[in-house]
This record gives structure tokens, C-alpha cells and sequence, in this order.
């Protein structure tokens, strides 16, 4: 395998790589099984995963039910799995959020790999105590009689916010409205906007949304 | 144990700052290390509770010092060299030989691994298995258990010693303080508890912010229903 460097490798590169030539040396590891998990986390899974199970839940009521009582077999019926998954859902008095104080657990299966933020001590520490001040850092202000339920993942369950339907998209198809959901909106530091707001949004950032 | 690594409820790390269009790895060799340990776990070579107790017992300076997949290379270095994988020596010399443009390992396929590390993507994990029947039922009241195991344990620190309700009954799952520490992968019955914000956090608490933890009925006591 060639490796292009335009500066001097690091030593944790150098280092990874000698693991690895040692792992494979001793038949334990085999360079391509590696390159195609890798490949999987960059290219196929994603929040668009997880979308797709919020929007089918929007616009299918007993699907719905099936999810919120069962998120990991009803993950299944959308050829989701992978995960022991528990969903929660936001209502006009619920905000859920998600974190991990220990350590990093996320439901890589159905949003991908947890964002850098998402591991760091700033939000492990805080999640849990000043939940309110946490999601006004992420601009989401919440009435102050909303119950913020917070979900410390401390065992292999892994846990999925089912966002709010935002108002004004009884018109839209689960397709339209899968694109609708973010990453944030389904770990509970954001909630999903309308169409018309989310090109607001993006045209004052100069950038397309996540 | 008391480690570095159980952040929950700590004060001083300041404002949470996402990277806008965060790229999935910053460097290659973030995404080596994430294969390499999935592949570690495919070939039972550690657990999931071996690895993560590896990380807590990083020194706590190095711990926040080092990022994220830092953390992980060296928890894979720890663990390999403590089973009898690899030396620290060999290590150190396949470094100095790839600096040196050589790489000694023969090519190796191997697509059984492969397969069987694509189907952890999408099968069921198998953490939840047959274990006793739960002595707790929904609504039931409990105090965690007051205690600072110098081993692995998944009962958060902020939550020594609290009183909490029962929300929901998961069912049993392979315990973490013996599956951590060759002490078997046993089943116990596994809840999710709720605890007011106030009692975890006292008068200081934000309202309205209960926290619900996944706890192990190993880590619970039956308590009278509160005031």
C-alpha cells in the first residue's frame, strides 16, 4: 500500500502503521477487511440512516409504536440493525437528550460515527448538569416548563431521538421529510426545522446544511 | 474506580465547540485504529469491557491530553502488549523498519474476517442474553450502591449512593464489572433508572432535567419511596 505524505509522518501515523504491520504479520488482521469498514463509516453510514427511521415513524403511527416499544426490531423492518437501539421522543413538554459520560457510546448504526464534539470533555461533563445551558451553546432555547430528559448511555443500549415533526409538512413525502432530519436533531442538541427555514438558514450560513 | 475518564456532572471544560463539516476521520491513521480494534474484537483477541476499562486506566494526565483516537491507539497498544500479542520492543523496531521504507509482514487476505467484521454492522449485538428474572419492576424505588471499585464499573460516580425510580426493565445483559476482569460474561437484569436532577445535583440543579441511566441490578438496593 503507498503512502503519500507531503510533510514528514507523524509518530502516531508511523506508529498506527507499524501496529497494523505487526497485526497482519501475526494473521490477526488482514489490511483489507480494515479498508472496508472504513470505507463503510465514510461512505454508507450515516444520519441518513437514522432519517429514514424518524421520517417512516412521522408518517406511520403503528410504526411509530413498534419503534418507540421496541427500537431494535423495529429498526429491522428498515434493514437497519447492529445495535441494541432505545428511541425517545420529543413532545410539546419532552426534550430528550443523549450523551455518554464514560466514554463515547452512540448509535453508530443508524447516525454514523460520533462527531468530535460529541466525545469531548466539554459535553460529557455538561450534558448531564447543565443540560439547558448546553443546548442554548447549540442556539436550541427551550420553554422553561419543557422537561430536558437526559439519557446517560452507560450500557449497550444506545439511544435515538425521534424529533418533532416540524409544523407545516403535512404535504411532504418521507422522502422530503427524511432530509429534513439531522444529525443533531436525532442526539437531541438540535430539532428539525421546516423546509422554508432550513433555506434560510443555509443561505445566511452562505453553505449547504448538513 | 475513580477515573479520569468518568466526567459526568465535573466543572471547568468550558463551552462545547462543534467543528462545522466535521470530516468523519481528520487523519488516515484515525481510521486505521478504528479498523484495527473492530478486528481486535472480531478475533476475541478483547472485549468491549476489557477495551473501554483499558482507556480508564490511562494516566489521567495523558488521558486529557491526548485525543480521542489517541486514546484508542493506546488502549490497543496496552491490551495487546498485556494479552501477549505484541511487545512494546517489537513495536519499536516495525516502527523503525516502516521509517526505514521496509515493511517485513507478508501480504494477508483473510475474507472471512472481513465478512464477519461487515456483519457486526448490522446483525444483533449479543450483550443481551438469558439472565436471572429482575427483582425490580417499573416504578419501583432504589438507591445505587456507595462504593468506589477499583475496577471497571458503569455505575457513573454522580450517581454513588442516589435515590432513583425505575423507568423501564431492558432485560439482562452481560455484566461489565466481571466481563471487564475475566470474571465471566454472566447476564444480570439491566434498568433504565431515573433520578431527579436535584438529587444528583443538589440545590444548584437546573429543573425540569431528570437524567436516566442504564444500571445493573448488581448496582441497586431497594429504598422506601422518597419523602
Amino acid at each position: 500500500m503507498s503512502h503519500h505524505h507531503r510533510e514528514p509522518e507523524s509518530i502516531l501515523s508511523l506508529r498506527v502503521r507499524a501496529l497494523e504491520s505487526l497485526l497482519v504479520e501475526k494473521r490477526l488482521v488482514a489490511s483489507e477487511a480494515v479498508d472496508r469498514i472504513v470505507s463503510a463509516y465514510e461512505e454508507d453510514i450515516g444520519p441518513h440512516n437514522g432519517a429514514k427511521v424518524v421520517a417512516r415513524a412521522w408518517v406511520d403511527p403503528a410504526y411509530k409504536q413498534r419503534l418507540l416499544a421496541d427500537g431494535t426490531e423495529a429498526i429491522e423492518e428498515l434493514g437497519f440493525g447492529g445495535v441494541d437501539l432505545r428511541v425517545v421522543e420529543n413532545t410539546p413538554g419532552v426534550h430528550n437528550l443523549v450523551v455518554c459520560t464514560l466514554c463515547s457510546c452512540y448509535p453508530h448504526a443508524l447516525i454514523g460515527l460520533p462527531p468530535t464534539w460529541y466525545k469531548s470533555f466539554e459535553y460529557r461533563s455538561r450534558a448531564v448538569r447543565e443540560p439547558r445551558v448546553v443546548l442554548r451553546e447549540f442556539g436550541v432555547e427551550l420553554p422553561e416548563n419543557t422537561e430536558i430528559r437526559i439519557w446517560d448511555s452507560s450500557a449497550e443500549l444506545r439511544y435515538l431521538v425521534l424529533p418533532e415533526r416540524p409544523a407545516g409538512t403535512e404535504q411532504l413525502s418521507e422522502t422530503e421529510l427524511a432530509d429534513l432530519v439531522t444529525r443533531d436533531s436525532m442526539i437531541g442538541v438540535a430539532v428539525v426545522r421546516p423546509p422554508r427555514a432550513e433555506v434560510g438558514a443555509a443561505s445566511r450560513r452562505g453553505a449547504g446544511a448538513e | 474506580m475513580n477515573g479520569i475518564h468518568d466526567m459526568g456532572g465535573m466543572h471547568g471544560f468550558g463551552p462545547v465547540e462543534p467543528e462545522p463539516n466535521e470530516p468523519v476521520f481528520h487523519s488516515r491513521w484515525e481510521s486505521r485504529v478504528l479498523g484495527l480494534t473492530r478486528a481486535c474484537g472480531v478475533q476475541g483477541i478483547f472485549n468491549i469491557d476489557e477495551s473501554r476499562h483499558a482507556i480508564e486506566r490511562m494516566a489521567p494526565g495523558d488521558y486529557l491530553a491526548s485525543s480521542y483516537y489517541e486514546r484508542w491507539l493506546d488502549r490497543n497498544v496496552r491490551l495487546l502488549v498485556e494479552k501477549g500479542v505484541i511487545t512494546r520492543e517489537e513495536l519499536e523496531r516495525r516502527m523503525a523498519d516502516l521509517a526505514a521504507g521496509r515493511d517485513p509482514a507478508p501480504a494477508h487476505t483473510d475474507p472471512d474476517l472481513q465478512a464477519r467484521m461487515v456483519r457486526t454492522l448490522t446483525e444483533r449485538p449479543h450483550f443481551r442474553q438469558p439472565g436471572p428474572p429482575p427483582r425490580f419492576n417499573a416504578g419501583d424505588h432504589i438507591v445505587t450502591r456507595h462504593d468506589a471499585p477499583v475496577g471497571h464499573t458503569r455505575l457513573p460516580r454522580y450517581a454513588r449512593g442516589k435515590h432513583g425510580v425505575i423507568a423501564r426493565s431492558h432485560g439482562s445483559y452481560i455484566f461489565p464489572d466481571t466481563n471487564a476482569h475475566d470474571g465471566g460474561h454472566q447476564a444480570h437484569p439491566l434498568y433504565s433508572v431515573r433520578f431527579h436532577a436535584a438529587e444528583l445535583w443538589g440545590v444548584s440543579a437546573e429543573s425540569w432535567a431528570p437524567v436516566h441511566i442504564d444500571l445493573w441490578e448488581r448496582y441497586l438496593e431497594a429504598a422506601p419511596p422518597e419523602r
